[in-house]
């Protein structure tokens, strides 16, 4: 079994306020107890792993664990921003899972291409929802082993 | 969600994991195809149609990898590698499963473009609630791209 793990924060980017409080809220439902935190498009998401402007006071606070990251957002959109992150040596290692509406096979294809971890279509519904945060938590949480962010070689 | 045949192949050079592999997937019931092979050199064989894989329909290509990342011949760092680097196959999300629990192999995995890291667990039925759970998670929970 694995060892249990500090909780990591879970990072939510979105530009839908609405959306954000559902996805928050179903995270809750699932029993999720990880902290979570918002942005509102591809730009905050980039200060904020790059710990820059607003975000500059987090600079010594770990790195999200997961990223849930919508596709359609104003000022930088998430194939962007997951291509920046993919793209960056220092962020890279960090699982991002796509969580929005599209279920266009071009999107499914551009970001498992580009190096998107998963891709979830939201489900309409709030108890769909709640079921899929329900598997995404056991999946990432309970069975998957994520990167350490500073590695360490103990055992 | 619509049923679909779970297609799934696995590198892993032991033949009891292989068997512990299969079982455990039989025991979850879900509607899964396992196809295995043996070490990195086959799994890249497989993925290309080459040499013992040359006859393979050339559309049935796993939905998902399972990669163990100690093999002979080629092993899965250098198979994941080629894999992430193929624009043809870099789509395929690879899921590693190994017995390894080393911080080095979780992180360089990562960074090479593993969708996710797993411990093997040693246990049966863990394994047969951890295939489960990762079953459910890639086919009801997700989208995966058009093989």
């Amino acid at each position: 079994m694995k060892e249990p793990h500090q909780p990591f924060t879970i990072l939510l980017a979105d530009d839908d306020p609405e959306d954000r409080m559902l996805t928050r809220d179903a995270l809750l439902e699932s029993r999720c107890a990880n902290h979570l935190d918002m942005v509102e498009n591809g730009e905050e998401l980039m200060d904020y792993l790059n710990r820059r402007g607003q975000f500059a006071h987090l600079a010594n606070r770990a790195l999200p664990g997961l990223i849930l990251l919508d596709l359609n957002m104003p000022k930088k959109d998430g194939r962007e921003a997951l291509k920046e992150i993919k793209g960056d040596p220092k962020l890279r290692r960090i699982p991002v899972v796509v969580l929005t509406t599209s279920k266009a096979e071009e999107d499914i294809y551009r970001t498992y291409d580009i190096g998107v971890n998963s891709f979830i279509t939201k489900p309409v519904k709030f108890d769909g929802l709640v079921t899929a945060m329900q598997m995404l938590s056991r999946y990432w949480i309970e069975i998957v082993e994520l990167p350490a962010e500073e590695p360490t070689h103990e055992t | 969600m619509k049923p679909e045949r779970l297609s799934i192949l696995m590198a892993d050079d032991d033949p009891d994991d292989r068997m512990l592999v299969r079982d455990a997937l039989n025991e979850t019931q879900a509607p899964s195809h396992l196809d295995c092979v043996e070490d990195g050199e086959e799994l890249l064989d497989y993925l290309h149609r080459r040499g013992q894989y040359a006859q393979l329909a050339a559309d049935h290509q796993p939905r998902i990898i399972l990669l163990d990342l100690n093999m002979p011949r080629k092993d899965g760092r250098e198979a994941l590698k080629e894999i992430k680097g193929d624009p043809k196959l870099r789509q395929i999300p690879v899921i590693i499963l190994t017995t390894s629990n080393a911080v080095e192999d979780i992180q360089r995995t990562y960074d090479l473009g593993a969708s996710s890291f797993l411990i093997k667990p040693r246990n049966f039925e863990t394994l047969v609630k951890t295939l489960e759970t990762l079953v459910r998670y890639w086919f009801e929970t997700c989208r995966l791209p058009k093989s």
